[in-house]
């Protein structure tokens, strides 16, 4: 391992949601698992699925595509979710499908271009340029709504 | 370093707890040997602990303490009620000052010097008093020459303690802390004017202008003369709270000017009165054993002026006769001890420490394999296999082990409520001493388990109700004595189990609710109607009412600006429920009906469109299907169920919670809900599923606090349902017209 953290390769896992192409650090995900039926939660804002029993945790699932203002998913078997912890809870994502797993040093990561949309500022921290394509970086801070009044 | 401290402090916990058990085991007479010597390594231990971390005030203290009870230990000094009051206050500012070690704080040593002068008072009085007792026989037999002295020589000891009224002189000066900490001058004067009769002389030169004055000083001291049979212990007693913040200078009637026994006077004060030996002392010298004896008096400083008196006069009279005795004296107090270490063995069951927070992982994977086992089962059954097969048969054998493993788990966590009950006793000797009655607590059943979290939230709602029970339960001494009852009052503290759950009772045999007193201050407060028509115990029930204890009625013990409906609260927060039963001029029972744990909730599983949802069943009065015509609307949304000619709010569950915009119309089940504020109202479901036990699961851990829900479960099918909070259901429904409902959401 080098020991300079700028060139430090990072793993990130990426993932596909309403045509795009995202990624998230692997050190917070703590595992990926196929779609249950979520429990509603009254009150709660639009993105939040609602809860899923994961073994004996109760863990609300946030329908990514709908926090980063792309649209509700409709949930499928096809749909998965990463399990990630962020800050001191442990949430899970809903998101289409998970395409790969890259190892990128961090000066491959640009930054945001600027673009006026919120949403975009707010949860996209860099954006990595591929043969493919350009692939989202999200910071998963913030993804959970702050408090329930803000919600409500 | 930082682990050994923790243990270090855990083990102080337990070790205070034993002090304490095995001073009230004194204090009632059973102090036998083993029970002194627990006590003694109580203190022992936690001093030694101290030491090692340099926990130099504790240590000062516990160390006079220990010597004290050494003193017990080897028969030196005599068990009396007096002695183990005070060791039993000493245990309760050793505890004081484990508690702030632990925060890393130390106590002002000032503090302790009151406690420390008594015990140290003790040693001496003792010493000087077996002396004196011991002597004389001795005295008659050796020397018969001196029987007429002697007894002389001894009598004005007991005269000038015990008999006529003797005037003494009192310098009071509170601190600020001791307004800080509620205490109030005019209420110890009081109280020290009971005593006999007191004179008071206000000081009031220090007081500064007023535009200089700050409103949390202290700025006023007094003189005080009081005229009165009481010992000094007795005057002592009275500033018993006020510890440390005051200054307080008691003088005794015979006593000069330099045997003062100021609260906040330097720890070598004893030194200086090593130079007033009076010069009768002189012609003692190199008679050894008297000679220590009078050091150990002075050294000492005692408070017990006339005890020291006394032993010099007898040794005044008679130098020669005590020569023999007192070697006696200390052999005899020497051989007891050799005794007793001898046989200072514990039977005590072996423990473990272990990390709460593994057991509760322990607990949360047991119940993961109790809804696994039931999926299974179900799974099994779908499937269409034999029930009597050897699959069959395995799972029953699996659900028996999973149940077993429950229940064991589920013990782990459990604790006897003795951990509680034992910090009621020092809590009812403050509070009678503050309100000048008498009580004896009474505790039953300490022995019984419970939910260590409902233990630690069972502290809070419990002090208020002893408090309030020796506040406004018992009637003073006079009172009791005028109504033919003993002047002592009891307070009874008891658990028991039943049908699954706890039950705790505190009962007190006062003068009971005074239901036309009650009734007025409801009326008065608006929380019922002048002509209402109630039941006896819907009077007695009334004291739970929401405002019903208000600022008027508080007092320096009970008003805290806490109510019973606080208490009430805290109860039904654990899922408990409580209930009082009150006979007039015999008492009044407060009874607490408590889950065994937190973990697991009965509750009634319900539907409401295609959410299932549960319903503790502690909040569940009954539940009911109206008939269409006793739905009624009343304004523009609101509706209301008539139950037996009243009416009570009748809330959709589905629209309140937003699963669905509009009340559902057409018929349902309503459950009849008891809200915290104690109204009733109707809540309108689909259908009830059932009833069952389950497994609580926490929402905030990963989410957020949800309104009109109170936490998480998981049914057998392995889906994630949600308990209902009634209290927040029916204040949601208040505001639903504001909030989004999650239809909104999907169109």
């Amino acid at each position: 391992m080098s020991l300079s953290p700028s060139v430090d390769p990072r793993e990130l896992i990426a993932f596909h949601l309403g045509g795009q192409e995202f990624c998230v650090d692997i050190r917070s995900v703590l595992e990926i698992r196929g779609w249950a039926p979520a429990t509603a939660i009254p009150q709660s804002p639009s993105y939040v699925k609602g809860v899923i029993n994961l073994r004996g945790t109760v863990l609300p699932i946030v329908d990514l595509g709908a926090r980063l203002g792309l649209g509700p998913s409709e949930p499928s078997a096809r749909h998965v979710i990463i399990v990630a912890r962020i800050s001191n809870k442990t949430v899970g994502l809903l998101v289409e499908a998970v395409s790969d797993i890259l190892t990128v040093s961090d000066d491959r990561i640009q930054p945001t271009p600027d673009v006026a949309c919120d949403t975009v500022r707010s949860f996209v921290k860099g954006v990595i340029a591929q043969d493919t394509g350009m692939i989202s970086l999200i910071a998963l801070d913030g993804i959970l709504p702050e408090t329930v009044a803000e919600a409500a | 370093m930082e682990a050994i401290r923790a243990t270090f402090f855990q083990e102080c916990e337990e070790l205070l707890a034993d002090l304490e058990t095995g001073l009230l085991a004194m204090e009632e007479g059973q102090g036998d040997s083993e029970t002194v010597n627990a006590v003694f390594r109580a203190v022992h231990s936690v001093k030694g602990g101290a030491g090692a971390f340099g926990l130099d005030g504790l240590v000062r203290f516990a160390h006079v303490f220990e010597t004290t009870l050494d003193g017990v230990r080897n028969g030196e000094l005599e068990v009396e009620a007096s002695l183990v009051a005070l060791m039993l206050r000493c245990a309760d500012r050793l505890s004081d000052h484990v508690s702030a070690a632990k925060v890393g704080e130390s106590l002002d040593p000032d503090g302790d010097q009151d406690l420390i002068k008594q015990l140290e008072a003790f040693c001496v009085a003792e010493e000087a008093g077996e002396a004196g007792e011991l002597d004389l026989p001795i005295a008659f037999a050796v020397v018969p020459l001196s029987i007429g002295d002697a007894p002389e020589a001894f009598t004005p000891l007991v005269a000038s303690t015990e008999a006529g009224p003797a005037e003494w002189r009192i310098e009071f000066k509170p601190h600020a802390t001791l307004y800080a900490n509620a205490n109030d001058a005019s209420v110890l004067l009081r109280e020290l004017a009971r005593l006999g009769e007191l004179r008071v002389e206000l000081n009031a030169d220090a007081l500064p202008g007023l535009d200089t004055l700050d409103v949390f000083g202290a700025y006023l001291s007094w003189t005080l003369w009081l005229t009165t049979e009481k010992a000094e212990a007795d005057i002592r007693d009275v500033f018993e709270f006020v510890d440390g913040d005051c200054d307080l200078t008691i003088r005794g009637p015979g006593a000069n000017d330099t045997v003062d026994i100021a609260v906040t006077s330097t720890p070598d004060i004893g030194d200086g009165d090593r130079d007033l030996i009076p010069a009768s002392a002189g012609p003692l010298e190199g008679e050894m054993s008297l000679q220590d004896l009078l050091a150990m008096a002075r050294g000492a400083s005692s408070d017990t002026a006339e005890a020291e008196a006394a032993a010099e006069s007898v040794i005044a009279t008679e130098p020669r006769v005590l020569k023999e005795p007192s070697p006696q004296v200390s052999e005899s107090a020497n051989a007891p001890s050799a005794k007793s270490a001898g046989k200072a063995t514990d039977v005590a069951q072996p423990t473990i420490r272990v990390d709460l927070d593994r057991v509760d992982r322990l607990i949360d994977l047991v119940g993961e394999l109790v809804i696994n086992q039931a999926m299974l089962a179900q799974q099994v059954h779908e499937a269409g296999l034999a029930r009597s097969g050897n699959i069959a048969l395995g799972l029953d054998d699996l659900e028996q082990l999973t149940r077993e493993i429950q229940d064991s788990v589920m013990a782990i966590r459990a604790q006897p409520v003795k951990s509680v009950f034992q910090r009621m006793p020092r809590l009812v000797r403050e509070v009678a001493s503050m309100t000048g009655k008498s009580v004896r607590l009474v505790t039953e059943g300490e022995g019984t388990e419970v939910d260590k979290t409902v233990i630690e939230r069972l502290s809070e709602p419990l002090t208020h109700m002893i408090r309030n029970a020796v506040d406004h339960g018992l009637e003073s001494p006079e009172a009791r004595v005028a109504a033919g009852k003993p002047a002592e009052g009891v307070i009874r503290l008891a658990a028991l189990h039943r049908s699954g759950r706890i039950v705790i009772e505190v009962s007190d045999d006062g003068k009971g609710i005074d239901r036309a007193r009650v009734r007025s201050i409801a009326i008065e407060r608006g929380l019922i109607e002048p002509d209402a028509v109630l039941t006896e115990e819907e009077v007695d029930n009334l004291i739970f009412a929401p405002g019903f204890s208000t600022a008027s009625a508080v007092s320096d013990i009970s008003g805290r600006g806490v109510g019973m409906d606080v208490v009430k609260r805290s109860i039904q927060a654990l899922g408990g429920r409580i209930s009082i039963t009150s006979i007039p001029g015999k008492g009044s029972t407060f009874t607490l009906s408590l889950p065994l744990t937190l973990a697991v909730l009965d509750g009634m599983v319900v539907s409401v469109g295609d959410h299932t949802l549960v319903v503790p069943i502690t909040v569940i009065v009954e539940t009911l299907q109206p008939k269409p015509v006793d739905v009624r609307s009343l304004g523009p949304h609101a509706t209301v169920l008539a139950v037996r000619g009243s009416h009570v709010p009748l809330i959709d569950v589905g629209s309140a919670m937003g699963f669905r915009p509009d009340p559902a119309s057409g018929s349902g089940v309503t459950i009849l809900v008891e809200s915290e504020l104690g109204g009733l109202a109707a809540l309108r479901v689909d259908s009830i599923q059932g009833q069952r036990q389950v497994v609580i699961k926490s929402l905030e851990q990963n989410y957020d606090q949800v309104p009109g829900i109170a936490a998480a479960t998981i049914l057998g099918d392995g889906r994630v349902a949600l308990i209902v909070d009634v209290d927040g259901v029916i204040a949601l429904r208040r505001q639903t017209a504001t909030r989004p409902t999650l239809l909104d959401k999907a169109s």
